[in-house]
């Protein structure tokens, strides 16, 4: 009898402690963004520790003292000037039927970079700032923006230039869908892909600081607080977009369409753990 | 000296036929064997694009396949062609491996 009991007793006790650690184990795997974006930081902030958490906003430039020289010698003439300039002419200028992107925005569109990916719970998706700007103009009858250049490009630089200085502020809502959308971004961000069998982790966190080639790999944490950019490589002004697939070919893999949802998803994620950084776009990379 | 000049002529024709013969069936058999290959690359491109994950050297290699295939150099076509599955085969393995191996690159 006294052994049944044992038996009995030492079954439940097995019992308990495997369900227990199917628990642990459940919520170890179960999505929980702030606990990510915690040990995101963490992990950036201990590989550079003599980089302060809002530097990591000046992409390469806050791993290398010599280009960081360059850089604040490059800032006293910005070479994205020219697209804010064009950005606020094009941000004011009335559509034909007399409104204007100040209408589409809260707050007329002035200093809301940082709100910038948000999780649209009447559409159901992400919604970037690229895809706002385009939505606007199309629900005015205008003609959308070309996602990766030129005009897209100066507008997003004006609107994170009135942005300056204000940390992101990326929500993830109770809808379950905003949570997925979140996870799919995470999970992209990771995934190795292209015959470089390379994924973007692969650089921007195994590697930043590094040389690839003559670059100056940047850190993931902050990368987009900087968007959109003036890269000298590409001798011109280019979106979040545009940064993305050319990523993706670079690593050979063949762009998706710009503003898919996987690439939506990404700028969730990727903007979600950045919260609390400063927005310091529109930037300039070498 | 007739017979064998006859001979050697008749030879000669022999040898040409057989000659012309084996080049049209060679070449017949290369566009086919093209055609097979392409197909067969095609499908696993599709295949990687239904996983978002074309790689760019296999979409070239199939469009310099269809370019060699058109110019007539089977050979080269079916080369590509046989490049081309082999890449997107890969980058069907890699979307499937990555299924799950992406977690252990996740910072915790």
């Amino acid at each position: 009898m006294r052994l049944t009991f044992r038996s009995t007793a030492t079954g439940f006790a097995l019992a308990a402690l495997m369900l227990g650690a199917a628990q642990v184990s459940h919520a170890a795997d179960s999505p929980n963004p702030p606990a990510d974006a915690k040990a995101f930081q963490k992990f950036f902030t201990d590989k550079f520790p003599e980089v302060k958490l809002d530097d990591f906003v000046n992409g390469p430039y806050s791993m290398d003292e010599g280009l960081y020289k360059q850089w604040k010698e490059k800032e006293e003439f910005p070479p994205y000037e020219f697209a804010v300039d064009a950005g606020k002419e094009l941000f004011n200028k009335p559509f034909r039927n007399g409104k204007s992107f100040a209408d589409c925005f809260p707050n007329k569109g002035i200093g809301i970079r940082q709100n910038y990916p948000y999780f649209d719970e009447k559409q159901g998706r992400v919604v970037t700032l690229e895809l706002a700007v385009n939505q606007c103009l199309e629900s005015n009858g205008e003609k959308p923006y070309s996602y990766t250049r030129d005009e897209m490009a100066s507008v997003t630089a004006y609107m994170a230039f009135t942005s300056r200085g204000k940390p992101f502020d990326i929500k993830i809502p109770g809808d379950p869908r905003a949570l997925e959308a979140y996870e799919n971004g995470k999970r992209y961000f990771y995934t190795r892909r292209g015959q470089l069998n390379f994924s973007c982790a692969t650089c921007h966190v195994q590697s930043p600081g590094n040389h690839i080639r003559a670059e100056v790999l940047a850190p993931a944490l902050g990368i987009l607080n900087a968007m959109p950019i003036y890269r000298s490589e590409w001798g011109g002004m280019g979106t979040t977009s545009r940064r993305f697939t050319s990523c993706n070919s670079q690593v050979r893999a063949e762009p998706l369409k710009p503003q898919d949802d996987e690439y939506r998803d990404l700028e969730y994620y990727l903007s979600y753990v950045s919260n609390g950084l400063p927005i310091s776009g529109p930037g300039a990379r070498p | 000296m007739r017979n064998s000049t006859m001979r050697a002529a008749a030879l000669c024709a022999l040898s040409t036929l057989l000659l012309a013969v084996a080049t049209s069936a060679r070449a017949a058999g290369s566009e086919a064997d093209y055609k097979t290959a392409y197909a067969a690359a095609e499908t696993a491109n599709a295949e990687a694009g239904k996983l978002r994950n074309r790689w760019t050297t296999a979409v070239k290699a199939l469009k310099d396949a269809k370019k060699a295939a058109e110019a007539g150099d089977f050979d080269k076509a079916i080369a590509l062609s046989k490049n081309a599955e082999t890449l997107s085969r890969a980058a069907i393995f890699q979307s499937n491996e990555q299924k799950e191996a992406w977690k252990e690159m996740e910072i915790k």
